[in-house]
């Protein structure tokens, strides 16, 4: 049976989706093909052990753009955001340093360690406000190619040189995040070491890079771009956990028509006479359409769905060297009680709840994070990780059983590619690492572990179809973002094969559920086929 | 000197914050913590504990009771089966309303009214000639609402069981920890909700049940602005910010019928004589002068206003009641705009407002004023039905 379609998105992640549903709204016929039970790839809840729910992956949303939400109209189908209050990071010492969504607590709570800090913050916080202002224009435009004249093209960088022109001073500090290592850059700004290893494990997210790597600091301004209702740095825990967000996005899909077929992998896509032509099904089915999109990584896409002939030379050898080493982990626990961390001991149960109710970071200091990519860089889970933690059942009681709590643990480094052994047989140990970490902080975490589910990098590949288990489909380093993102001369999410595109995250802007990529490829196809 | 409400024993050490608002003479929290919305997030998604004791409370009992409460509102408080709850205006001679409120039959000849502003003398002067005894209990009956989706588990939990069933505004007397209470599946944020009616010198020990038994589902004490955003979305008007009681009214400008507040299904012309009878039924016949609408304001234009000055949007995050104009798309003021958040829930800005009613009607393209760095722009907005937020679970 063959079915024709205006459109077929290939995989059904949070971009496939956002595409589907601009395609869908512009009145195009689209199908969606999703090889696991569920859609959302890396952004999705599982409920693995009756009333625990897992937000697998991906927990917390700050970059999906306001303009999606408003267009496809999420909340409606379900997409909430929750308030996370602030950031604890637990100290060796038992002290602790917490940084609250108000402004005056903070500055209270770090004036603790260090007035000059307490003061910078203010400034600090200043600086990224107008730096997240001055990049926004980006996230929402097609990258033009620096190496064209063609007026259209030419405006544009008009247009940016423009928006970073109005505020020169902040030019410098944007030239200077670009090419720091965050914790140089942090370093510049600040003295406590809490403090400093905590913004710096920003720079470190998802990147085969330590804190003292040049470039680290671009991702810091990755994770800090995002906004919440016009707040910039605002991070929302999802109601229902990121499945939640990719089933709003679903839903609003369906609504402008969509199709979405899950248990349909694609193993295949047909090429005929440079075009792309439709998809075969594993398992043999074929379906055409007059446009094919690929929201997968640019290795799975351009490695596993095409077959090489069909592919330039030069540009499979970009693809080849396109980075996207895996480097963190994931575990996910469900717990009988609340962690009992021994830097909160001096307050009574009620007064701990709002310090459990942010996201806890686990980066003491620069050196934590950088030994722990020590281990990776010679590959090895480290052996002391970095953790980015967060308890959604405190503040959204749909994920756990009354009275029992999940938590989240992203976890840094595990890197792919291992020196010894396989995943298959480190895995527990590197959840281990985690949990003896973790207990060093909150000394009664074992004794209330119900059920623990560990996710390497390669887990998150088979399962997930992340190559190499990055979590951005490719490394947000500046060789590879922007008008370089994935490849030059392809940023514009177009592919040499003649009506087959690219949406997912290995196109600009990047990774961390932005939604913009799945979002400007529709409105290129929409163009392009108008 | 503002004084406690019966529970400030246990609001007191909970307000962080020390941000208190003065509520009829009562201290009342505005918010627990400086960060609001946790306790926003408490009535969508688990269950708020709100102490609204300040609200006025009078009892009508006796064998006219029904005749007499029939008389003063706009609803069939006669027709009203016992354990019936209706939400109802109440209007002067000339039909204008003076308030609206909540009228509960506990019992054939035992009604309460309850409301945010006074109404005892009103009550006392209508009841002359009638057999009734009316008692002001605002002072003896402290209230406290428990809404969100877990509000039924803890409730039951609280009353081992026994409103489990209760029905979407129906009242029953039942114990909590030993008290003698009256629950009503009522409350002031749209959502599923119950409000407990506690003799005051019990309220704590009812406090502390809930808070014990609410653990497991992050029962969570909220003060009133969280409230407030939420009765925004539920598009529940607000005596003294969405219109003025005609007892108060300054203007003919500020008078407004029932059917002007969108009230007009809580008034029943066709029975016996009530206040504002004669008058209404000539109102409704010549149609309203202006109506209460929601407003949709929309993002592309509203962040583009910012964006032209250089900004990030700047939204309101808790309810601000500082009325603005709204004007038709033609430039000319139609209205005003007077609850005014944006809602994160529904990632948009919200408001309620009054407008003149040829311009009234859902999907008017409007334009509301926002204030820019200190410019003030108009945005465009659309009027929409004021029950942005009225999830199926609320009478479920």
């Amino acid at each position: 049976m063959s079915k024709s379609y205006d459109a077929i998105i290939i995989g059904g992640g949070h971009n496939g989706l956002t595409c589907a549903a601009y395609l869908g709204r512009a009145g195009r016929r689209v199908l969606v093909l999703e090889r696991r039970h569920l859609v959302g790839g890396a952004g999705v809840t599982e409920e693995l052990y009756p009333g625990f729910k897992y937000t697998v992956c991906s927990y917390v949303v700050s970059l999906l753009r306001p303009q999606i939400i408003a267009d496809l109209e999420l909340p409606k189908y379900g997409f909430e955001l929750l308030p996370l209050d602030g950031t604890l990071t637990p100290m060796r010492n038992g002290d602790h340093l917490m940084r609250w969504h108000d402004a005056g607590e903070t500055r209270l709570e770090l004036m603790r360690h260090s007035a000059a800090d307490a003061e910078a913050y203010e400034h600090f916080a200043m600086l990224m406000y107008h730096l997240g202002k001055a990049v926004r224009p980006m996230l929402s435009m097609t990258p033009p190619d620096p190496t064209s004249l063609a007026p259209a093209t030419l405006a544009k960088l008009a247009e940016i040189a423009r928006t970073f022109g109005k505020r020169t001073d902040y030019l410098y500090d944007l030239a200077k995040l670009m090419t720091m290592s965050s914790a140089d850059f942090v370093e510049q700004w600040f003295e406590t070491p809490a403090l400093l290893g905590t913004l710096a494990s920003s720079g470190i997210i998802g990147t085969f890079l330590g804190p003292r790597s040049p470039g680290s600091a671009y991702v810091m301004l990755h994770h800090y771009m995002g906004e919440i209702d016009g707040e910039f740095r605002a991070w929302g825990l999802p109601r229902g956990g990121m499945g939640a967000v990719s089933e709003s996005i679903a839903s609003a899909a369906r609504a402008h028509g969509a199709e979405i077929r899950t248990e349909a992998g694609v193993e295949r896509v047909l090429v005929k006479n440079g075009r792309a032509t439709g998809v075969v099904l594993e398992g043999g089915e074929e379906i055409h359409a007059k446009v094919l999109v690929s929201s997968l990584d640019p290795k799975n896409t351009f490695q596993k769905l095409v077959e090489p002939e069909h592919l330039p030379e030069d540009f499979r050898t970009d693809i080849d060297r396109y980075k996207i080493r895996g480097s963190s982990g994931k575990v996910n626990l469900s717990l009988d009680a609340l962690p009992d961390l021994t830097c909160l001991r001096h307050l009574s149960a009620d007064q701990r709840i709002p310090y459990l109710s942010g996201a806890i970071s686990i980066s003491p200091d620069i050196e934590h994070l950088e030994r722990a990519y020590d281990d990776a860089k010679y590959g090895r889970h480290s052996r002391n990780p970095y953790m980015d933690i967060v308890i959604p059942s405190l503040i959204d009681p749909t994920m756990a059983p009354p009275g029992k709590h999940v938590m989240s643990l992203f976890c840094a480094y595990a890197p792919y590619e291992l020196a010894e052994g396989t995943w298959e047989d480190n895995r527990e140990a590197f959840g281990d690492a985690v949990i003896d970490t973790l207990a060093e902080f909150a000394p009664n975490i074992k004794d209330i572990i119900l059920h623990r589910q560990v996710l390497s990098p390669w887990d998150m590949e088979q399962q997930m179809g992340l190559t190499q288990g990055n979590i951005f489909h490719g490394e947000l380093t500046l060789e590879q973002l922007f008008f370089l993102r994935p490849v030059a001369g392809y940023a514009d999410f177009t592919t040499p094969l003649r009506r087959f595109y690219m949406c997912g995250s290995g196109c600009h802007p990047g990774g961390g559920i932005m939604g913009a990529p799945g979002q400007l490829a529709a409105q290129r196809i929409i163009s392009d086929t108008a | 000197m503002a004084i406690g409400t019966p529970l400030h024993s246990r609001t007191e050490p909970l307000c962080h914050s020390y941000d208190w608002m003065q509520w009829s003479g009562y201290l009342s929290v505005s918010s627990y913590n400086d960060f609001v919305q946790p306790e926003y997030a408490s009535i969508r998604n688990s269950a708020a504990l709100i102490d609204l004791s300040p609200l006025y409370k009078y009892a009508v009992s006796g064998a006219d009771a029904p005749a007499l409460v029939d008389r003063i509102v706009t609803h069939d408080a006669a027709a009203m089966s016992a354990g019936q709850v209706v939400y109802t205006p109440w209007c002067d001679p000339s039909g204008m309303v003076r308030q609206e409120g909540t009228v509960f039959r506990y019992e054939e000849d035992r009604f309460e009214i309850y409301a945010a502003e006074p109404a005892f003398e009103w009550i006392r002067r209508n009841a002359v000639g009638y057999q009734v005894e009316v008692t002001d209990r605002s002072a003896e009956v402290a209230m406290l609402s428990l809404q969100g989706p877990h509000s039924r588990a803890v409730l039951n939990a609280a009353t081992d069981g026994a409103i489990g069933g209760l029905g979407f505004f129906r009242c029953t007397p039942t114990r909590i920890a030993g008290v003698d209470v009256a629950v009503s599946r009522t409350g002031f944020t749209g959502d599923l909700g119950y409000e407990i009616w506690i003799p005051a010198d019990e309220a704590v020990s009812v406090w502390d049940r809930l808070m014990e038994v609410g653990a497991p589902w992050q029962i969570t004490p909220c003060g009133l602005v969280a409230m407030d955003i939420a009765r925004v979305e539920a598009g529940l008007i607000l005596i003294s910010v969405d219109y003025v009681s005609s007892e108060l009214a300054h203007t003919d400008d500020d008078l407004v019928t029932p059917y002007e507040l969108g009230l007009g299904w809580a008034v029943k012309l066709d029975r016996g004589n009530f206040v504002g009878r004669k008058a209404l039924r000539a109102a409704k016949q010549a149609g309203p002068r202006r109506c209460v609408v929601g407003l949709e304001i929309e993002w592309q234009p509203l962040e583009e206003a910012f964006m032209a000055a250089d900004l990030m949007p700047e939204l309101p995050m808790t309810v601000c009641r500082e009325p603005v104009p709204v004007y038709s798309d033609e430039g000319r003021q139609v209205g005003r705009a007077t609850s005014k958040v944006w809602s994160k829930l529904l990632k948009k800005y919200i408001a309620l407002a009054t407008l003149d009613a040829d311009r009234a009607q859902i999907g008017s393209r409007v334009e509301m004023e926002v204030t820019v760095q200190y410019r003030r722009c108009r945005v465009a907005a659309t009027v929409v039905d004021k029950g942005f937020f009225r999830p199926a679970r609320m009478r479920a």
